[in-house]
């Protein structure tokens, strides 16, 4: 089973943009050779209905992720530091379309 | 497609070693997130139990999908017209594109493809045993869209709802294209019980008397028979129970047949008032664990026709990773 999964080939990532204007959005992942294999696979797996104006892959191993363990700590310091949000702001009500 | 063998494992036997405060912390925020109805990302801490059923429940769901383009499969090059042709092909296609959304969201869970594919070809997973049934005629190429397919989304659609965030995103891309399927089906039979011969119609009613008991089983072992069903509902991975949703099978496909014109093959099938629900007759339950066992009409078949495929198409993938090598070696890097 070892020796198998050396052979197997590279998983990458797939990223999919359906029309101009909007984001990639991550839609999946499979398994290719290459880079243009794993391109035009995407193509057949992830856009059979034209859902994609652009393809992106990449291979899973090239992708830095936080840890979910560290979301309190990553994301808490955004938590208290409400003066970010326009609604911090009470103006009167002639200039309140801000 | 579904597979409702995730009933048929045995019981998972409960971890009650010591744990750590901090593992106890963490199942505690794990219970809190399912209840509430949050979402379970890959990386993010799960029971060891959890994990291992939904390896198997996705894996065994891949398999499903793969395994059920065989029986349609072989009535590509004998459909009747092109554009039935090209439909059947685009059905088929996206069996195979369910099956690896599928498999993608199981190797999240830390496993692999190879190993997922040993499990499947050395029969130690299941998939799901209505595509242990074979393919007679045409008619059962439509009726698989109406009443297989019809039963894979009353399944599917809870699904999109699991707790397992990458299980559900690939379910809800699955229902979105599934709808197809289903309509498809119903249209092939729609035009022969319409506009056919007497013979294409007798065709179309033996095909529905074949397929219409496998596909109640499809729902898996009744509510008192499915041990594992409690805890997958306490984890979020089932919501609807398999009685509950063989129940709303039945409800939706009488009326279709109604409109088809087609007889289902159950004289015990009665309109219960009091319950607001349509009556159905005995399922035979040895029938079921026979197929899920190894032993339907088609079993040994289908697995040979897929360890076939993988054997035979291992110079393919050889091949591919050898160019790929050399393609690398060949250019250099740019910085």
């Amino acid at each position: 089973m070892s020796t198998e999964a050396k052979n197997e080939w590279p998983l990458w990532e797939v990223f999919v943009r359906s029309r101009a204007g909007l984001d990639h959005k991550h839609c999946g992942s499979l398994h290719a050779a290459d880079a243009q294999m794993a391109i035009q696979m995407a193509r057949d797996v992830y856009t059979r209905r034209q859902e994609g104006s652009s393809v992106w892959v990449v291979r899973s191993d090239h992708i830095t992720a936080s840890d979910p363990g560290d979301k309190g700590m990553f994301f808490d310091p955004m938590e208290d530091k409400v003066y970010r949000h326009p609604t911090f702001y009470k103006l009167p009500d002639s200039v309140d379309h801000m | 497609m579904y597979t409702q063998a995730m009933d048929t494992q045995g019981p998972e036997s409960e971890d009650k070693t010591l744990r750590s405060v901090e593992e106890f912390q963490l199942q505690q925020r794990f219970d809190a997130t399912i209840d509430d109805g949050g979402f379970i990302e890959a990386k993010d801490w799960m029971p060891e139990n959890y994990r291992k059923t939904l390896v198997r429940q996705i894996s065994q769901h891949a398999h499903s999908e793969i395994v059920g383009m065989l029986p349609e499969g072989n009535w590509i090059t004998r459909a009747p017209t092109l554009k039935r042709k090209a439909i059947l092909l685009a059905k088929v296609q996206d069996e195979g594109g369910h099956g690896l959304y599928l498999y993608a969201a199981a190797e999240t869970l830390g496993t692999s493809r190879d190993q997922l594919l040993a499990a499947l070809h050395s029969g130690k997973a299941k998939y799901s045993s209505i595509f242990n049934y074979p393919t007679l005629t045409w008619a059962d190429v439509g009726t698989i869209g109406w009443l297989v397919d019809g039963a894979a989304i009353m399944n599917q659609v809870p699904i999109c709802r699991c707790s397992y965030a990458p299980y559900a995103r690939a379910m809800i891309r699955i229902c979105r294209e599934e709808s197809f399927h289903q309509r498809q089906g119903f249209d092939s039979l729609l035009v022969m019980m319409q506009n056919g011969t007497e013979a294409q119609k007798a065709m179309v009613q033996d095909a529905v008397n074949r397929w219409w008991w496998p596909c109640l089983m499809m729902f898996g072992p009744p509510d008192d028979q499915s041990p594992n069903s409690a805890q997958g509902m306490r984890w979020g991975i089932k919501r609807v129970s398999n009685d509950d949703l063989r129940q709303k099978f039945v409800d939706a496909t009488v009326e279709q047949a109604k409109v088809l014109g087609v007889t289902l093959p159950d004289p015990d099938l009665k309109w219960n008032e009091e319950r607001g629900h349509w009556d159905f007759g005995a399922i035979d339950w040895d029938e079921f664990w026979r197929v899920v066992n190894g032993n339907g009409p088609c079993n040994r078949e289908r697995l040979a026709a897929r360890v076939k495929a993988w054997e035979e198409g291992a110079w393919v993938r050889e091949a591919a990773l050898a160019h790929a090598a050399k393609q690398a070696e060949r250019e250099p890097q740019a910085a």
